[in-house]
């Protein structure tokens, strides 16, 4: 129907959503980014940061922040890789129609019901770095089938790929989101054209590869946006599994509560938030004027 | 698509082709493809299992001895501690995840209707601001936020805890809920009705109300779970906002679990109880729940 004449009562029926948006999203991020840039001294006259763009400086040259960073990188890399691959596969395994197709679909899709801080409990028992006789969780379950090699440390070693441990709960929780993604798109490929893939004489393969694939590729990255957001934002599920001051698993989400409420530097945290903004806004507006743009096309 | 040249297809006569009998190779197939499924199913379900048995543990066994061991004497003792530790969060996380449900459910089916029906000048532009408000990391707000709403409870303590909570999740929720009911109204309610309803006068609100709103359930269905389920399983707002004797479940259980010597039988039923209710809504209305993660991918 597009525009109309009395739009105002529109316009008035959404102004307090505006309104609220606008103070609540938008006024706080600015209130956020104004708090980035103050200079703030202790009690004591020690600079915690000087004001202005110096104190986003300091914020990225400092080590904890790096480190902080790194663990982030590779948490997202793996969380995103694993739930893309399992959610394709499972859409794979099931698209076709299997018995019990509806059984495995609600299981595997179950975890997204849940909290992080309730699955957190229980991987932060699966994941105990006890080995041997101390060993409790996943390590050991690898003793009882005689598998030892794979115990592991898991996310709480210093070591510089531990974060990859620290996202198997993650994967654990949304590769069915995926999966559900990709089965609808599966599931909304009408069969004429598998039909007129195979009687062009394609194989399975090939079928999948330049038939099927290519038009799930909207959904990929949609898939990829999502997790990939998520993954930045990551907080309960690590402050579930290895506490609220953890070091060897800190990423920039949990260590902006540590420099809020222990280092006492709400500057410092501010900059820390800003950043994760920016980080996930580069991603996600181009990805909202895209789709604006293909919903628009469409019509 | 491929340039194969044409096998030619054998004799005509068997179709439908769903019917004739699979050949050695794709009964194989069917098979391993069903054993991996099982097999994730099992991996998925482990926890579970880990869950239930430990909660009903005495502590004797919780060693790394019996670890996966089922219980030799099960107890309920577990579960009635951690329903005694529970219950009170319980309580407040069912006011606030059912009136923030409702809440901006009935704000985002008011914009959505706007927003997709009687577009003022900017609509769309507006629509994009708010959607952008989905993927925030609420870290960017939350300093600003804390003072805020600190601030509020000073002047107005009766605010303070379950209510500041409400405020939030409504307030967060009013992008996806708008989102949800956008789409929905889009392709549900064809325009020419609401042309013919102001043809022959009536209001924008009276359209509104008479028109849409008696056929906006299955959206509602999907909003109210949504946002029930994500305040219900909110852990950082619940952080930030309220303090173990006001916060919600998560917090709670989050308590409950970084106890002193842990009781890991009262640990793993308070899992369970926590997650039961958004549990059970996933397995009675899954199908809903699916159209709710569905349409946090913006398509």
């Amino acid at each position: 129907m597009g525009r109309v004449k009395n739009w105002w009562t529109g316009l008035l029926m959404v102004s307090p959503s505006i309104l609220l948006v606008i103070v609540f999203v938008y006024g706080l991020i600015g209130q956020n980014v104004a708090t980035s840039l103050e200079a703030a001294k202790t009690r004591s006259g020690r600079v915690l940061a000087e004001g202005g763009l110096a104190n986003y400086v300091e914020l990225l040259t400092w080590d904890r922040y790096q480190h902080a960073l790194w663990n982030l990188l590779i948490l997202t890399l793996v969380f995103v890789g694993g739930t893309m691959f399992f959610g394709l596969l499972w859409a794979l395994l099931l698209e076709k129609g299997v018995p019990g197709e509806g059984f495995f679909r609600s299981v595997y899709l179950f975890p997204m019901a849940v909290s992080f801080i309730a699955s957190g409990v229980v991987w932060r028992w699966l994941l105990d770095p006890g080995m041997g006789e101390q060993a409790i969780g996943l390590n050991k379950l690898f003793l009882m089938m005689g598998m030892p090699a794979l115990q592991s440390t898991w996310w709480s070693s210093a070591g510089k790929f531990n974060m990859a441990a620290m996202a198997i709960p993650a994967i654990w929780q949304l590769a069915g989101y995926v999966m559900a993604l990709f089965l609808a798109g599966f599931r909304g490929i009408s069969e004429d054209q598998r039909e007129a893939a195979r009687v062009d004489g394609a194989t399975e393969f090939q079928l999948y590869r330049h038939v099927l694939f290519p038009q799930l590729s909207p959904i990929a990255l949609s898939a990829l946006i999502i997790v990939g957001h998520m993954s930045m934002k990551t907080f309960d599920l690590i402050y579930a599994i290895a506490g609220q001051n953890s070091y060897v698993s800190e990423v920039p989400a949990t260590l902006m509560w540590v420099q809020l409420f222990s280092l006492n530097n709400p500057v410092q945290a501010a900059a820390n938030a800003t950043i994760l903004l920016a980080v996930i806004a580069v991603a996600v507006v181009p990805y909202l004027i895209y789709t604006n743009r293909t919903e628009r096309a469409g019509r | 698509m491929t340039t194969t040249t044409m096998t030619p297809a054998a004799p005509m006569a068997p179709l439908p082709v769903r019917k004739r009998t699979r050949t050695p190779g794709e009964v194989t197939a069917g098979m391993v493809k069903m054993a991996l499924l099982v097999f994730f199913a099992a991996v998925i379900l482990m926890p579970v299992y880990v869950l239930v048995i430990t909660s009903i543990k005495s502590a004797a066994e919780y060693g790394a001895a019996t670890a996966w061991s089922l219980p030799q004497a099960p107890t309920l003792a577990g579960w009635a501690a951690a329903w005694e530790a529970l219950a009170p969060a319980l309580l407040r996380s069912v006011i606030l995840a059912v009136v923030a449900a409702a809440v901006s459910s009935m704000l985002g089916s008011m914009n959505g209707f706007v927003f997709a029906k009687w577009k003022f000048p900017g609509a769309d532009i507006i629509f994009t601001m708010f959607l952008f408000g989905m993927f925030i990391p609420y870290q960017a707000v939350m300093i600003p936020l804390q003072a805020l709403m600190i601030n509020m409870n000073n002047t107005a303590p009766f605010l303070a805890g379950i209510p500041t909570l409400i405020i939030a999740h409504t307030i967060y929720g009013i992008p996806i809920c708008t989102l949800i009911f956008r789409n929905y109204y889009a392709t549900a309610v064809p325009s020419e009705i609401l042309e013919a309803a102001r043809v022959d006068g009536a209001n924008m609100w009276r359209i509104y109300r008479s028109i849409v709103l008696p056929v906006s359930a299955p959206a509602f269905v999907v909003t109210l779970i949504w946002q029930f389920t994500s305040a219900w399983n909110d852990f950082l707002f619940a952080l930030f906002l309220t303090n173990r004797n006001t916060g919600p479940v998560t917090y709670a259980l989050m308590e409950l679990a970084s106890a002193q010597n842990p009781d890991y039988a009262r640990t793993m039923a308070g899992v369970l109880i926590a997650s039961l209710p958004t549990l059970v809504v996933y397995i009675v209305l899954g199908k809903y729940f699916i159209s709710g993660l569905m349409s946090g991918s913006v398509k």
